[in-house]
């Protein structure tokens, strides 16, 4: 395409390389009756999973179906809010839209009686200490902030019991 | 060529808005459904195939997570389309023609409820030329209804008749959105939203889901007393500016239909995926398909338009019918991108 | 829940070429394989799928092929007036491309009425540099 023809009227102009093409939609989203369940129960301060009927597996936050079996969940099962670090990351980078302070540790937790973890922050213990087998506690927002999301539990943090041994957590990482 | 056949169809109880359900809820019992019609289980499917889009429903990838609809464990073989489930369904169709597996499982669903679909599928677009101006689907088939109108081959009180047919028909479907008993002269008499668009032009929106499974030869005379065999499916597209296409036919379908053998034998129904009622009369046309045929016995598009799945609903329509005995030879027929951009012609026949 | 793409894209040569034309305020299209002038241009050929290389300058008034309605909408031309949506096809060109009208009813709108390109005052190389189309002065 070196070889263009252009008019004389174009002839010496510097060109055009690229073009903004900026879209922003709005959506409002339908949780479902599943995530409704586990959404208003973090405003009353409250872990909601479900167990799947077929392999009595317990998933957090519940989507309503097993993945794995492809059936209906619904039994609701009231988790506990202290769980175990199942891996984590040391997040060093900014990105658009998120306002920690770096570095900050990701991990995902899992809740003790459930099967499947929950990715949430770590925080009140140096990012350097933070490990796999790690025993935390959910920090929840004061009562008068608790809303349904997942944002009413703040952050997780050590709650001083001993580790619990990783192998025995294989499967659910 | 192997036979192939549709032998299962379920679909949602559309609606203006599936409020209560996201989209794994609300696409888990119609694939339930589907594999439960063919008596089968997910351990006799060997391969899984869904519709659907990301920009539909706001989250990126968003097909994966739906996925937990169908259980894929142990873990199955499995393809997606940024399309209306049809193209799903040939993807499987030809899977099946490989001769590796003999059922399939196919589904689509489209929530148009979280956004406003009208503006979403202007990301459907060129980027360069048309997406930056944001022209809404109605907009847009507002163009080429008029230029319809304009060849003097159709006039308005025949897309009246269309809408009317099409909601009258909707009545014996259970799971429509829009069934009604209106006279052509009254919708005739209703206002334009957008010039020359009358409401009854447009679909309703539509929230929705639907599952077909397909089985190939001896297997689908197994699973079915009276399999839909497939015996002609071809797609095509055209270029996607609109001033380059004539758009008061469709040149695509018209290919798509001789491929498919659309005119080999006399056609008793036809289901067309037309979510304007101009586009049903050009499809018409292009597929040849004379006043003796009847178009949509379900009501179509105009009666309910889940985005991604009204087009796969067509060929399920189609293949229950058949199955049920209300007819041995159809025409099913889906379209994707704007104003009937990319068609999908699917011949259909009983034993 | 708003979600952004704040996309950039790269146009490549003869879109460049078109959008940089928009910028200077002139409209260049491309000769196809048949040598019908194909505007918005494309960088293959519709119909033979061969490689098209020359650009030409095609007139900033045309006629409207078809047409509709519209309110107007956030995002759309004319910042949510009511317009028209047409193809038009330029002097020169033989095909069409769409944009807006600016009209004030219905009425005032027919397939083949002239119509020429309203240019915004400030142009970066972009289709919204055209504001937008408007009934040529003294045409019938």
């Amino acid at each position: 395409m070196s070889d263009l023809l252009l008019p004389p009227s174009l002839e010496g102009v510097e060109m055009v390389r690229s073009v903004r093409t900026p879209a922003h939609l709005d959506y409002s989203y339908t949780p479902g009756r599943a995530m409704s369940r586990f959404l208003t129960g973090l405003a009353e301060k409250k872990i909601r999973g479900q167990r799947c009927p077929s392999c009595g597996k317990v998933y957090v936050p519940p989507r309503g179906a097993c993945p794995t079996d492809g059936v209906p969940t619904e039994e609701e099962v009231e988790l506990p809010h202290t769980g175990t670090i199942t891996t984590f990351c040391i997040v060093n980078v900014s990105f658009y839209g998120q306002g920690m302070e770096i570095p900050y540790v990701s991990a995902l937790v899992l809740l003790d009686d459930s099967d499947i973890p929950l990715m949430h922050l770590v925080q009140e213990v140096p990012y350097d200490q933070v490990r796999t087998g790690m025993r935390v506690e959910a920090v929840w927002v004061s009562d008068d902030e608790l809303k349904p999301t997942l944002e009413s539990i703040k952050w997780f943090r050590p709650n001083g019991e001993p580790d619990r041994d990783a192998s025995t957590m294989r499967g659910n990482a | 060529m192997r036979d192939v056949a549709i032998i299962s169809f379920a679909q949602t109880k559309h609606a203006r808005a599936i409020t209560d359900a996201n989209e794994v809820e609300m696409l888990m019992p119609v694939v339930r459904e589907a594999l439960d019609g063919a008596g089968v289980g997910m351990d006799r499917v060997g391969f899984t195939c869904s519709g659907s889009t990301d920009y539909l429903s706001g989250q990126a990838f968003s097909f994966v997570m739906t996925l937990d609809a169908v259980g894929p464990w142990p873990p199955i073989a499995e393809s997606h389309v940024e399309m209306d489930g049809a193209w799903a369904l040939y993807e499987a169709w030809v899977k099946l023609q490989m001769g590796e597996v003999d059922v399939a499982l196919v589904y689509a669903y489209g929530k148009s409820s979280p956004g406003d679909v009208t503006e979403v599928l202007t990301r459907q677009l060129d980027p360069y030329f048309l997406a930056p101006l944001w022209p809404d689907t109605i907009s847009l088939a507002g163009l080429q209804t008029r230029a319809l109108l304009e060849t003097g081959r159709v006039r308005e009180a025949d897309l009246a008749e269309v809408a009317a047919r099409s909601r009258r028909d909707a009545l014996s479907n259970p799971y429509a959105l829009l069934a009604r008993d209106d006279s052509p002269d009254a919708l005739l008499a209703e206002p334009f939203i957008a010039e020359p668009m009358h409401k009854w032009d447009c679909p309703p929106i539509t929230d929705g889901a639907a599952a077909v499974v397909i089985a190939a030869g001896d297997v689908a005379r197994e699973l079915s007393s009276r399999p839909a065999w497939v015996r002609g499916i071809d797609h095509r597209i055209e270029s996607q500016g609109l001033g380059l296409r004539d758009l008061t036919t469709s040149a695509s379908t018209r290919l798509a239909g001789e491929k498919a053998g659309v005119a080999s034998a006399p056609v008793d129904f036809a289901e067309l995926h037309a979510p304007f009622t101009a586009q049903e009369l050009i499809l018409r046309e292009s597929l040849g398909l004379g006043d003796d045929v009847a178009i949509n016995p379900s009501g179509g598009a105009l009666a309910a338009n889940p985005v991604m799945a009204a087009g796969l609903i067509r060929l399920g329509e189609a293949a229950a019918r058949i199955t049920r005995g209300e007819g041995n030879r159809a025409v099913a027929h889906a379209t994707s991108g704007p104003l009937l951009q990319q068609n999908l012609v699917c011949v259909l026949e009983g034993e | 829940m708003v979600i952004e793409y704040p996309f950039s894209r790269t146009t490549g040569p003869v879109i460049g070429a078109f959008l940089t034309g928009l910028r200077e305020g002139v409209v260049v299209g491309i000769k196809g394989s048949d040598g019908r002038v194909l505007m918005p241009p494309t960088e293959y050929d519709p119909v033979t799928s061969e490689s098209l290389n020359e650009m030409v300058e095609v007139g900033q008034t045309g006629q409207v092929t078809t047409w509709s309605w519209t309110e107007g909408r956030r995002y759309q031309p004319l910042d949510g007036r009511p317009f028209a949506w047409a193809l038009i096809k330029l002097d020169g060109a033989d095909t069409a491309m769409l944009h807006a009208v600016d009209v004030a009813s219905p009425d005032q709108m027919s397939i083949g009425m002239r119509v020429r390109i309203r240019w915004r005052a400030e142009r970066e190389g972009h289709i919204r540099d055209i504001e937008c189309f408007e009934p040529e002065v003294g045409a019938s």
